[in-house]
């Protein structure tokens, strides 16, 4: 006898609320590390030819009144006082600014090489949560016409509370440990949407599929169990594969992109979850049927 | 066994293998680099409204002309410039050495004005027929002015009526010289001094001759990626995909034997095909849309996964060989297509909504979901089909199954 599912969905409905409770305490209270994409602002990745300490910055800094930036000394030894590599944090300033700051610190401290330079307006920030939030809702909402047309309509709504889920915990991790958002979590939240569905879809095929073939000795419930482990290998063996996939990203990709990958990470992780766990008691739930039925 | 079967799996497969070997890294090198890969500098562009003139489509318009001649007279390689939206211009400079300046010529109005002592306006740029950098006597950088025809009449009548007085020549409100003039210049030329060196009299020269923008321009957004970053980048990920690969095949390998095997053929073709129709399209590699890739690998055996797992079902169910491979192919088609369409509706969204390196990653997950529905399906199926018709082995283990055990084949059956 496989252990049912369905039967212990409470044990998993008490895992993922907990998860959705600390998970949204955090975003109430600590709220999110939003990166300039979405608040607007500047920084200045450089490289300096000679070692500079934080305080010349910041007294180059003052001149432009922008003396509560965030100044980092990019070295390995993190008690450094001085260090070539120098990473500048502003608030919303525009561009002439910006060069004019580039150049008095060229003036002051000597030459540079620009690692990395982002300006971006306050305007453009608001516009891309906009965007970001319309993305996830619009492919929500082609997912749930999709399923409806290829299942039913109950498949559909089991489907995407699976997604918001997943969406959330994402969001949630990023709260938690406050790391930086910028435009590319918004592409890494639908690459979840697209992947998370994925594993529901192969599981509710199956439930389709045995659907027909269901006899009346079955319960409901049982049926759901079996078409979830059915597809078990399955499950196991491409969760494993994509997130071999991201955490080579991950470890290896570089600085620039590992939060990115850190947010598809959660979301497949996530994904996994709540397509094994959750989509089929959900269905069953939705149908308005108890376990055990 | 039967060799011309077996025969045809060797040289596809052989095909396949050696094609990647050989072919894989200058194709790679041969798609376009995005920004972040190769470093360089994007900037965005917003007409604005002043009190005096108002920000209309013609106007953006014409600033976008204005813009390109400007970047174009830079002489920087493969730039990009376009309108986006109502009132935005985005421009892209790949591996330009000095972004700075750059992006303070590309944003300025430009409007350069001949004024007499009472600050009256006698001439505008209009007047101007050409500006080039040159080298005075004095071994100082200047601009040479050419006017047009109408323009050299308009400086000759306001040098002879100003002769021992001073004029001044302003660029948007600044004063760039205020010579004072010795005689009337009839030649129709003329000379600005003051550049401290023969760049800046160049980037000068460049933003006189491409003529003055429309409206006001603001630069909202700027993202400048040096080039060690960009390369640093460019190694990373380059890592990143051999190694998220690699694993990717011997999981296959360990987990489905001979149909592993096919399995990984039908995937260095996946990665080629990709490559290539990124090329053919012109899309850009950015970083994202390279750990689009690497996903898209882990996602692609995704479809053999579903595929090899529905065969292992069937065989259990008692079916020989050849038929539990295929009615494994023909279920697990059904599945693939529903799952993959979700997936492409998400990358749609994405592209639809997305700018700049997202639309990158769109592209390379709607074009690897699509893809590896062909090769994952299509090609493993007839290189599967080749294999086991071979009758190399009958061994369900190498074809990643065990072996059914009579007494529970019948019991499925039942």
């Amino acid at each position: 006898m496989k252990f049912s599912i369905v039967k212990n969905y409470k044990i998993f409905f008490a895992i993922t609320i907990t998860f959705l409770i600390i998970g949204f305490g955090s975003m109430l209270m600590k709220g999110f590390n939003l990166g300039i994409d979405f608040t607007g602002g500047s920084i200045m990745d450089l490289s300096f030819d000679k070692p500079v300490q934080v305080a010349q910055v910041r007294d180059v800094l003052k001149n432009h009144d922008l003396g509560n930036s965030i100044i980092q000394l990019e070295s390995n030894d993190s008690n450094a006082k001085e260090a070539q590599g120098v990473l500048i944090r502003t608030g919303v300033i525009n561009d002439e600014k910006r060069r004019a700051v580039m150049d008095d610190l060229k003036g002051q401290l000597g030459n540079f090489a620009i690692q990395r330079v982002e300006n971006v307006g306050a305007t453009v920030g608001g516009e891309l949560i906009q965007q970001a939030v319309l993305a996830i809702v619009l492919s929500w909402f082609l997912m749930i016409a999709y399923i409806t047309l290829r299942f039913e309509f109950k498949f559909a709504i089991a489907a995407i509370i699976a997604l918001i889920i997943d969406v959330s915990v994402t969001l949630s991790y990023f709260s938690l440990f406050q790391m930086e958002m910028d435009s590319s979590f918004v592409a890494a939240l639908l690459t979840v949407v697209g992947y998370s569905i994925n594993g529901t879809i192969v599981i509710f095929d199956r439930i389709r599929e045995n659907l027909k073939i269901h006899r009346r000795s079955e319960s409901l419930s049982q049926m759901i169990d079996n078409s979830i482990w059915q597809t078990m290998g399955r499950s196991i063996y491409t969760v494993g594969t994509s997130l071999f996939a991201v955490v080579s990203i991950f470890l290896f990709g570089g600085e620039t992109i590992r939060n990115f990958s850190f947010a598809m990470l959660v979301g497949f992780s996530s994904g996994a979850y709540t397509s094994t766990f959750l989509a089929g008691p959900l269905w069953l739930f939705l149908r308005g049927k108890k376990a055990g039925q | 066994m039967r060799w011309n079967e077996l025969g045809k799996f060797l040289v596809i497969a052989l095909a396949i293998i050696g094609g990647f070997c050989v072919y894989i890294s200058p194709l790679a090198n041969s798609i376009k680099q995005g920004l972040d890969l190769q470093g360089g500098t994007h900037v965005v562009l917003q007409a604005v409204d002043t009190p005096d003139l108002k920000v209309d489509d013609d106007a953006v318009n014409r600033s976008v002309k204005i813009i390109e001649r400007r970047v174009n007279e830079l002489g920087l390689t493969e730039p990009v410039i376009q309108r986006q939206g109502k009132d935005r211009i985005i421009v892209e400079l790949p591996g330009v050495k000095d972004p700075e300046k750059a992006i303070a010529m590309l944003g300025r109005t430009a409007m350069l004005q001949f004024k007499d002592m009472n600050g009256k306006v006698v001439m505008t740029g209009k007047d101007l027929k050409d500006a080039r950098a040159q080298v005075s006597q004095g071994n100082q950088a200047v601009v040479g002015l050419e006017f047009s025809d109408e323009g050299g009449k308009k400086f000759a009548d306001l040098t002879a009526r100003n002769v021992g007085k001073q004029i001044a020549i302003v660029l948007d409100g600044e004063v760039l010289t205020a010579p004072v003039v010795q005689e009337a210049i009839t030649g129709g030329r003329a000379q600005i001094s003051g550049s401290r060196n023969v760049e800046e009299a160049e980037h000068l020269a460049i933003l006189l001759r491409s003529g003055s923008l429309p409206v006001k321009i603001e630069v909202l957004e700027n993202r400048t990626v040096g080039p060690t970053l960009g390369q640093d980048s460019k190694d990373k990920s380059v890592k990143a995909f051999l190694i998220g690969i690699a694993g990717v095949f011997v999981f296959m390998l360990l987990f489905y034997r001979l149909a592993g095997v096919v399995a990984d053929i039908a995937l260095l073709l996946y990665v080629m095909l990709l490559l290539l129709i990124m090329r053919y399209l012109g899309a850009t590699l950015t970083l994202p849309g390279i750990a689009g890739i690497i996903l898209s690998i882990g996602m692609a055996v995704d479809a053999n996964v579903l595929i090899f797992e529905r065969f292992k079902e069937e065989v259990k169910k008692g079916k020989t060989l050849r038929s539990a491979m295929d009615s494994g192919f023909s279920r697990a088609i059904i599945t693939i297509l529903d799952s993959n369409i979700t997936t492409l509706m998400a990358a749609a969204v994405l592209f639809y909504l997305g700018t700049g390196p997202i639309k990158g990653f769109a592209v390379t997950l709607a074009l690897g979901t699509l893809l590896s529905m062909f090769t994952a399906v299509t090609v493993t199926k007839f290189l599967m089909r080749f294999l086991v018709y071979s009758n190399i082995t009958k061994s369900y283990f190498l074809f990643g199954a065990r072996a059914p055990k009579p007494a529970e084949a019948k019991e499925v059956a039942k």
